[in-house]
C-alpha cells in the first residue's frame, strides 16, 4: 500500500515539478498575502510582529487551498480520475498518496512563509522545536481534510467556490492550534504551545484515518 | 400504467405516482391526521409558552425583561444540536442501509438544525446587547455554535447543487457523517482558545432558577422539541415528494420519447 502510495505522490510532484505551478504562481501568491496584511496593518506599529502567528496561519491556509484544489484539477481532465480508479491502486493508497503529494507542496510554502515573515515582519523565531513540529503536525492536517474535501469536490462545477466553503471552518481548529502554539513558542512558553500541538496531532490522525476509509466511495462520483 | 390524475380528486385520494420505483410506498401529502394534532398541540404550546413567558413569569432582579430570551433561547439552542446529532446519525445510515428514507432524514434535520441555530445566534446576540453592552463576544460558546452554522451551510450549499440525487446523496452523507466530528474538535479548540487565556466570559447569571420560571424553562424545551418533529416530519414529507415528482417527470418524458418513435 506505501509503495502504492509513494508511487500516486511521486506522479503528482513530477507534474507540480514539470508544471511548476506551484513555484511560479502559488509561492508568489504567499509573498503577496504577506504583503498585502502589511498594506492592511500599519507595518510602523509594529502589529505585523505581534500578528505574526495568526497571519502566518491564515497565508498558509490560503495557499494550502489552493494546493488542494491544484492536486485535483489535475485530474479533472482526459479522464485521469477514470484511469485512477482503473489502475487497481487501493482508494486508501490514492488518498495518502495524493495528500503526501500536498503535505510537501504545503512544507513548502511554510517554509518559504517562515523566510518571509522573518524578512518581511522582522519576527524572530524561538522555541523551534516546537516550531518545527507544530509546522509538521498542522500541515498533515491541512493536507488530509484539504485531501478529503477536495475529492468530494472535484466532481462538482462549482468546485471552486463550495471547496473554501466546506472545507475552511473544518480547518479552524488547525488555524486556533497552530496559531497559538506559535504564539508558545514566540512567548518562550512551550508548555502551552504543546498542548496544542496535541491538538493538531489528533486532528490530523482523524482526518489521515477518515481520507483513507472514505476516499473509495468518494472517488467514485468525482 | 392506469394512473389518470383527476383535478377535483383530493391529493390522499390520487393514485400513487411513480408507480414501480423503490420510493413507491411513502406519504402523498405533507399532513396527516396525527401530524395535524402535533401541529395543533404545538401551536397551543406556543400561545402557552408566549403567555407564559411575557405576562405570566415576573421579570428577573439581576437581569430584568431580559431573563425572559431565557425561554426561547437555550431551547432553540438543543433543538439545533439535536438536529445536528439527527443529520449525521441519518448520514451514518444511509451510508450503511443505502435507503433514501435516512439520506432524506439527514436532509430534513440538517435543515432545520440550521434555521435553530440561525434563532439561537440572533436571540443570543440580542441578549448580549443589553446586558454585554456588544452583540457578540469571542466567547467559546458563541464561537463554536457561529461555527456550527457555517458547517450547516456547507452541508446544504451542497445538498442544494443539482445533479444525480443518488451521487449527491452520497456525497452529501460523507459531509454529514464529518459533522458531529468537526463540531466537537471545533468545540474543543475553541473552549481551550478561550479558556487557557482568559477566564470564561459566559456563565448563567441568576443560577437559582426555581418555581414557574423552571418550569416555563422546562416547557419551551417540550415546546421547541415537539416544533422540531412537526417541523422535520413535514420537510421529510416534502422532500419525498419531491423526489417522487422528479421520478415521475422523468418517467413521463421517457413514455412521451417512446411514443413519438412508435411508428404508426
Amino acid at each position: 500500500m506505501f509503495r502504492d502510495a509513494t508511487l500516486v505522490a511521486s506522479k503528482d510532484l513530477r507534474i507540480e515539478w514539470r508544471s511548476r505551478v506551484g513555484i511560479n504562481q502559488i509561492a508568489p501568491f504567499a509573498v503577496l498575502i504577506l504583503v498585502l496584511f502589511a498594506f492592511a496593518l500599519d507595518p510602523d506599529k509594529g502589529l505585523l510582529t505581534k500578528a505574526t502567528p495568526g497571519l502566518y496561519w491564515v497565508a498558509v491556509l490560503l495557499c494550502g487551498l489552493l494546493a488542494v484544489q491544484r492536486s485535483f484539477a489535475v485530474e479533472a481532465s482526459d479522464g485521469a480520475t477514470d484511469a485512477l480508479r482503473l489502475s487497481g491502486i487501493e482508494p486508501s493508497a490514492l488518498f495518502l498518496g495524493k495528500a503526501a503529494a500536498v503535505l510537501l507542496q504545503i512544507l513548502v510554502l511554510d517554509v518559504v512563509l517562515l523566510v518571509g515573515v522573518t524578512i518581511l515582519y522582522g519576527t524572530t523565531f524561538t522555541g523551534w522545536v516546537l516550531v518545527v513540529g507544530t509546522v509538521v503536525s498542522a500541515s498533515v492536517g491541512i493536507a488530509a481534510a484539504g485531501t478529503l474535501y477536495g475529492v468530494l469536490a472535484a466532481g462538482l462545477r462549482v468546485r471552486e467556490t463550495l471547496l473554501p466553503l466546506l472545507l475552511l471552518p473544518v480547518l479552524a481548529p488547525v488555524l486556533i492550534g497552530s496559531t497559538r502554539a506559535f504564539e508558545a513558542a514566540l512567548a518562550g512558553t512551550t508548555s502551552e504551545g504543546w498542548l496544542w500541538f496535541g491538538l493538531l496531532s489528533v486532528f490530523a490522525l482523524i482526518y489521515v484515518a477518515a481520507g483513507a476509509a472514505l476516499f473509495g466511495p468518494l472517488l467514485e462520483e468525482a | 400504467m392506469t394512473t389518470e390524475l383527476h383535478a377535483d380528486s383530493i391529493p390522499d385520494d390520487r393514485p400513487r405516482p411513480g408507480e414501480g420505483t423503490p420510493i413507491d410506498s411513502g406519504p402523498h401529502s405533507t399532513g396527516s391526521p396525527a401530524t395535524r394534532a402535533l401541529g395543533i398541540a404545538v401551536l397551543a404550546g406556543f400561545a402557552m409558552l408566549a403567555y407564559l413567558g411575557l405576562a405570566g413569569t415576573p421579570e428577573d432582579q439581576v437581569q430584568g425583561e431580559l431573563v425572559r430570551l431565557l425561554y426561547v433561547h437555550p431551547q432553540s439552542a438543543t433543538v439545533a444540536y439535536l438536529g445536528c446529532f439527527f443529520a449525521t446519525t441519518g448520514s451514518v445510515m444511509y451510508l450503511w442501509k443505502r435507503s433514501v428514507w435516512w439520506d432524506l432524514v439527514a436532509h430534513a434535520t440538517a435543515e432545520i438544525g440550521a434555521v435553530f441555530t440561525a434563532f439561537a445566534l440572533i436571540t443570543g446576540m440580542l441578549w448580549g446587547r443589553p446586558s454585554w453592552g456588544t452583540y457578540w463576544v469571542w466567547d467559546a460558546r458563541l464561537t463554536s455554535t457561529a461555527m456550527l452554522m457555517l458547517l450547516l451551510l456547507g452541508y446544504l450549499a451542497l445538498r442544494k447543487l443539482p445533479g444525480d440525487p443518488d451521487v449527491r446523496a452520497r456525497q452529501s452523507a460523507i459531509v454529514g457523517l464529518l459533522l458531529v466530528p468537526n463540531v466537537i474538535l471545533v468545540r474543543q479548540s475553541v473552549t481551550w482558545w478561550r479558556t487557557l487565556h482568559q477566564a470564561p466570559t459566559l456563565s448563567l447569571p441568576g443560577a437559582q432558577i426555581e418555581g414557574l420560571l423552571l418550569f416555563t424553562m422546562m416547557f419551551g424545551f417540550a415546546v421547541f422539541s415537539g416544533l422540531f418533529l412537526w417541523l422535520t416530519i413535514h420537510r421529510f414529507r416534502v422532500a419525498w415528494l419531491a423526489r417522487q415528482v422528479d421520478e415521475l417527470a422523468v418517467d413521463e418524458a421517457i413514455t412521451a420519447r417512446i411514443a413519438e418513435g412508435t411508428p404508426r
